[in-house]
């Protein structure tokens, strides 16, 4: 009996092992173990056997079928595992068609992706943001701001009124630029102080280069202490941020009615050097300048800081910086937008491009 | 303002192109706007010539042919088509090889037979004036091949400087000439105005004439001088010439004196013709409301009572500080001339010119403030060249009401505020070169400088600061470090949690697909019309602008909806099928709100989306059409990240849909609504789809928001979970239902969420069937049946008694 479960066992390996499919497989498990099959027969005999003959050939015909088993599962996994292979590779789509259902991404306006970038970046030093009304009163956008009373922004021309609106510092108006709130955040807190103001502002003009709303990021940072060298470093570090990392600062003199010193601050452009292309041609973004001028900053005037100086302001013992830039500008320059229209007329395959 | 180069060069000497000129006025804080050319660009071939002879051309009745001593060897052969050319004259000459101002180049050419070897000049080919009536004749005592050069500024470089409102000094070329005496060190000449033929007469008041200033506030001084024997005519060619390439036409010698002292002082003058001044006397005086006056340009002018005037005894004869009048107007048979150099309140000429809509280069100038001393320096320049230009005779005397202005400010400079302030030093010496360059007096004091600040500058130099500025703007801002402040505040900056909450809500709506649009602050008041507000509407409390720009922009947005429509219309009419857009920002409500401010504004975040909720695509060819349930979606998004407890409320929108509004209701009110917009609103933006929209005060939102979340362990103790389906009457809402399972199963049911709705024949006639997931949890246990079955009958029992319900199948 012996002799026989090995010659079984012999051939069954042989052709387990020359086995070519999963069918194949199973008609030899069928062949070798199912329940006609000779093997198993040959095991149920072992009861018949003389008892001192039972032990080996009961071990024997056992073992050669747990070989055989093991045999059929490893070639029958392999099987298998090539056959899935096999049936997933002709499973295959056009991995190219678009995704679906096609809920694609928002964005937001370049504007606000562009006002955001710069609050960012004076969040990183240090500066609080803080928004304010944009129907304001005279005192706090020209009065307090020590504009002269003949001052041009005043004019009807210029800015907007807005009807029934008070007399006199009262009157009330379309603010016509983010300065307001430097008077409002002095009157709530007192020295040292560093915030940013983002938001929108009027102004009574359009043309290629203006729109008669926009919208501008005033800063403002006072201490005892402050220097210009400090707003020039401050203004540095934005640039750099916003433009990268090999800008160059130039500050011009100029005259605010709100700062003393004032200055109009420049950029190093980031399209060319010196004004100059790669292709030695004159740069069509600072027009041959080599420079972008990109805000208006300047030393806080002591005149503003009487009007707030109750609160803690002594324009003996403080100062401060303040500036103001455009975003639309920003994004202008930053972005190759060439029109201001762009940004209000609110066409999804403008929208699409940015935020 | 134009600044021509060669003028500019007789007060200060010029040795850098005009390019470095601008930079270097820019780099000091005068921004030039730009470089111009006036003339031909070289005034190389431009001589004086002799006028030999002139004969008839023998072909041509309006030629002559010339014989033209230019210098050279021979004369030369002009022929020329004026009418007015003689023998014996002195005449500007173009050589062959001239360019022309407007570029060709001259050369010899045959008029008709005869070579021709020049051209004789008349004004307007030089750009000079208009005049072709005829050559231009000069005086007799030039030789002949002189360099045109040499008699008048043929070819000059002119600047357009920008001046900063505080800069009234630099209204006059002598002010820029001191700048760059400043800026780059060139050497300054002494002022034009230094030699007063009239100094003698000050004092004493002219015999002839009386003049009362009524309100000295507005006008701070009155001079006036007068000029008898005066010979009204042309200006000589080299005042014309400097007048433009100033950007100035030539009037007559005496009106162009007042402008030629006027661009080199920048203190305006006006000259009357005494004869036509009513009464020998004066009157400066507020104008009486609706008083009539005939400017210098023609027009009649109504006035009020804010302008200022000068009147004579037959009424208004001047309108001050911005335009002469008519009447008193110099002419030619003018023979006595007074001549006016006054200082007025700039706020109020600023509001004369902007009320009558006329600017002049007075009135531009006086809205600077100009210093009274300046009237003075105009006057002494004007009468040089009254006696030398006009043959006139000044009478003894100087007219001035209100005097010098103020005694001189001193103001000490401390090196140490030069460091605090500027975060570098600059060394005292070089301060006070500086201010010295600038006019200013300088002496030494301990710890800086005392420094007397010029009349010229009196308004706009006051205080420490302003010096330090005139010392740093001119000692350059290039070199000053670059550093970085501490920050002391003692707080972290950056964003406020509000101001996070609503970067997030926009990143939710972001997400979710919309883009976001930034529409118009301004609307048209016909916005309340097109939203169907009743006459009473809150919403039709409009912020309304005093000065527009246009009608269609002359109120504030009550509402951020229209310009979501506007921008959905505007992307359809260029063949968008349908929208997603959302906005965030102001919405204006007109009356002061809680916080005193002038208007009450809030931040609106509002989005629209109308058409396929999202793109189709070859797998989802038909996405479902937006309705109130993508607005309702999106606010849960929005107001589910901000973690705020909302629920729907009914409400009454005129311009949504009256089956389909709703408002969103806070433990704090209201705090905004959703819904589709009404058919006839979406109709008049065009659009004939159902659009779903939506508005939240996320200011207001974002306020309500919790700090932080606080921990819930929804973990330990997993709920137990069934779905009940509960048949209502149709009329019975979703939110209903849902209190009632809540209420009824309190306090186990944690949640109960409708999945599904039905409706049809199974469930009967005006009823619906709704499908409910329902949580039971408890926060220590986890729940078993037995626990959950009493609550569940509870349910039952309440949906039946209160909502008419009964459980489905």
């Amino acid at each position: 009996m012996i002799e026989r479960v090995t010659e079984i066992q012999k051939q069954a390996e042989a052709e387990i092992a020359a086995a070519s499919s999963s069918a194949a497989l199973e008609e030899l498990r069928v062949q070798y173990l199912g329940r006609k099959a000779e093997l198993p027969q040959l095991l149920r005999d072992v009861a018949q056997l003389p008892p001192e003959q039972r032990g080996e050939a009961g071990r024997t015909a056992n073992q050669a079928r747990q070989t055989l088993e093991v045999m059929i599962e490893t070639a029958a996994a392999r099987f298998e595992a090539d056959e899935l292979s096999a049936a997933l590779a002709d499973d295959n789509v056009d991995i190219t068609l678009p995704g679906s259902p096609a809920e694609s991404c928002g964005h937001h306006h370049l504007l606000t992706a562009t006002r955001r970038e710069i609050e960012d970046v004076f969040c990183g030093l240090g500066y609080s943001v803080v928004e304010g009304p944009e129907v304001e009163t005279v005192h706090y956008n020209f009065d307090a701001l020590n504009h002269d009373p003949a001052h041009p922004a005043r004019a009807r021309s210029d800015t907007f009124y807005i009807e029934g609106g008070g007399e006199g510092s009262e009157q009330t108006l379309l603010r016509t630029h983010t300065s307001p709130m430097q008077i409002r955040i002095m009157e709530q807190t007192p020295p040292p102080i560093a915030l940013i103001v983002p938001g929108r502002v009027f102004r009574r003009d359009s043309d290629a280069t203006h729109t008669p709303q926009f919208h501008q990021i005033e800063g403002l940072l006072v201490d005892e202490g402050v220097t210009l060298a400090d707003l020039k470093g401050t203004l540095l570090a934005f640039a750099r941020a916003i433009f990268g990392a090999d800008r160059e600062l130039r500050l011009r003199p100029h005259f605010f009615p709100f700062t003393e010193p004032s200055v109009e601050v420049d950029v190093s452009c980031f399209m060319c050097e010196k004004g100059a292309t790669s292709g030695g041609e004159r740069c069509s973004l600072c027009k041959g300048t080599g420079w972008l001028e990109v805000l208006g900053s300047g030393m806080v005037d002591p005149n503003v800081f009487a009007a707030v100086s109750e609160h803690g302001y002594d324009p003996d013992t403080h100062q401060g910086f303040a500036f103001g830039l455009g975003i639309e500008r920003i994004a202008m320059l930053k972005h190759g937008v060439p029109d201001l229209r762009f940004f209000y007329e609110n066409d999804l395959r403008f929208l699409r491009q940015f935020g | 303002m134009r600044v021509p180069i060669d003028w500019l060069s007789e007060y200060v000497e010029i040795e850098l192109t005009p390019v470095e000129l601008s930079e270097r006025l820019a780099m000091t804080g005068t921004e030039v706007a730009r470089v111009l050319h006036h003339g031909p660009l070289s005034a190389d071939n431009f001589v004086v010539g002799k006028v030999l002879s002139a004969e008839q051309h023998p072909d041509a009745d309006r030629l002559r042919v010339c014989s033209v001593d230019t210098g050279d060897s021979e004369p030369r052969t002009i022929v020329c088509g004026a009418p007015n050319v003689a023998a014996g004259q002195t005449v500007s000459v173009a050589l062959p090889g001239a360019v022309m101002p407007d570029g060709t180049k001259l050369g010899e050419a045959k008029l008709r037979g005869i070579k021709s070897s020049g051209m004789i000049l008349a004004e307007d080919e030089l750009g000079i004036g208009g005049e072709h009536d005829g050559i231009m004749v000069l005086t007799d005592d030039l030789a002949a091949g002189t360099p045109l050069a040499g008699v008048f500024a043929v070819s000059s470089d002119v600047l357009e400087p920008e001046l900063t409102p505080n800069r009234g000094d630099c209204g006059g070329l002598y002010g820029i000439a001191r700048e760059l005496h400043a800026a780059t060190g060139a050497a300054l000449s002494a002022p034009p105005w230094s030699d007063d033929p009239g100094a003698s007469t000050l004092g004493s008041a002219p015999a002839g004439i009386s003049v009362t200033v009524d309100d000295a506030a507005l006008c701070p001084r009155f001079t006036a001088r007068i000029f008898e024997n005066v010979t009204v005519g042309r200006s000589p060619i080299w005042l014309k010439a400097r007048l433009a390439a100033a950007g100035q036409r030539s009037i007559s010698n005496v009106v162009d004196i007042t402008n030629y002292v006027m661009l080199v002082s920048g203190h305006p003058l006006h000259a009357f013709d005494l004869d036509r001044i009513a009464g020998g006397e004066l009157t400066v005086r507020a104008a009486r409301d609706g008083e009539k006056l005939t400017t210098l340009d023609g027009e009649e002018r109504t006035l009020d009572g804010d302008i200022c005037l000068i009147a004579d005894a037959d009424g208004p004869t001047s309108l001050a500080g911005v335009m002469g009048g008519s009447r008193s107007e110099v002419s030619d048979q003018t023979t006595s001339v007074l001549l006016e150099v006054a200082v007025w309140d700039g706020a109020n000429i600023n509001r004369t010119s902007t009320r009558l809509g006329l600017r002049s280069e007075a009135s531009s100038r006086f809205e600077k403030g100009l210093s009274p001393e300046g009237a003075l320096e105009a006057q002494a320049m004007a009468s040089a060249l009254m006696l030398e230009l006009t043959g006139a005779t000044l009478v003894d005397g100087t007219l001035d009401v209100g005097g010098d202005g103020p005694a001189a400010n001193v103001i000490r400079l401390r090196d140490a505020r030069i460091i605090s302030l500027l975060g570098t030093p600059i060394a005292r010496e070089r301060s006070q070169a500086i201010l010295e360059a600038l006019g200013f007096t300088v002496t030494a004091a301990d710890d800086g400088l005392d420094v007397t600040v010029p009349h010229w500058r009196r308004d706009d130099v006051t205080r420490e600061a302003d010096l330090i500025e005139e010392v740093a703007r001119i000692n350059g801002l290039e070199s000053l470090p670059a550093t970085l402040p501490l920050n002391r505040t003692g707080r972290a900056g950056g964003l406020s949690h509000q101001q996070r909450l609503v970067r997030r809500a926009e990143d939710v709506l972001v997400g979710r697909g919309l883009c976001e649009i930034v529409g118009w602050s301004f609307a048209d008041p016909q916005i309340c019309d097109r939203l169907l507000l009743d006459d009473d509407h809150p919403l039709r409390a409009l912020v309304v602008i005093e000065n527009p720009m246009s009608s269609a922009q002359s109120v504030m947005r009550p509402s951020i909806l229209p310009s979501l429509l506007d921008a959905a219309a505007y992307n359809m009419a260029r063949g968008a099928e349908g929208c997603a857009l959302f906005e965030s920002g102001s919405v204006y409500r007109a009356g002061r709100g809680d916080d005193g401010m002038a208007a009450s504004e809030h931040h609106g975040l509002g989005a629209i989306v109308t058409g396929p909720v999202r793109e189709p695509s070859w797998a989802d060819a038909q996405p479902p059409a937006a309705r109130i349930e993508t607005a309702h979606a999106l606010v849960s998004s929005v107001l589910g990240a901000l973690g705020v407890d909302w629920q729907v409320e009914d409400g009454e929108l005129p311009f949504l849909h009256p089956g389909r509004t709703a408002m969103i209701r806070t433990a704090e009110g209201l705090l905004g609504w959703f819904g589709e917009v009404h058919p006839a609103v979406a109709a008049s933006w065009e659009i004939t789809q159902p659009i779903a929209a939506l508005a939240i005060d996320i200011g207001r939102a974002a306020a309500q928001a919790p700090s932080h979340s606080i921990f819930t362990d929804l973990t330990s103790f997993p709920p137990l979970r069934e779905d009940l389906a509960v048949i209502v009457p149709a009329a019975v809402t979703a939110a209903s239902v849902v209190a009632c399972v809540t209420a009824a199963g309190s306090p186990l049911v944690s949640r109960a969420e409708v999945f599904d709705v039905y409706s049809g024949e199974q469930v009967g006639e005006g009823r619906v069937s709704l499908a409910l997931h329902v949580d039971y949890s408890a926060g220590d246990r986890t729940l078993s049946d037995e626990d959950v079955a009493p609550l569940r009958e509870k349910i039952v029992a309440a949906l039946k008694v209160e909502l008419d319900g009964e459980l489905r199948g």
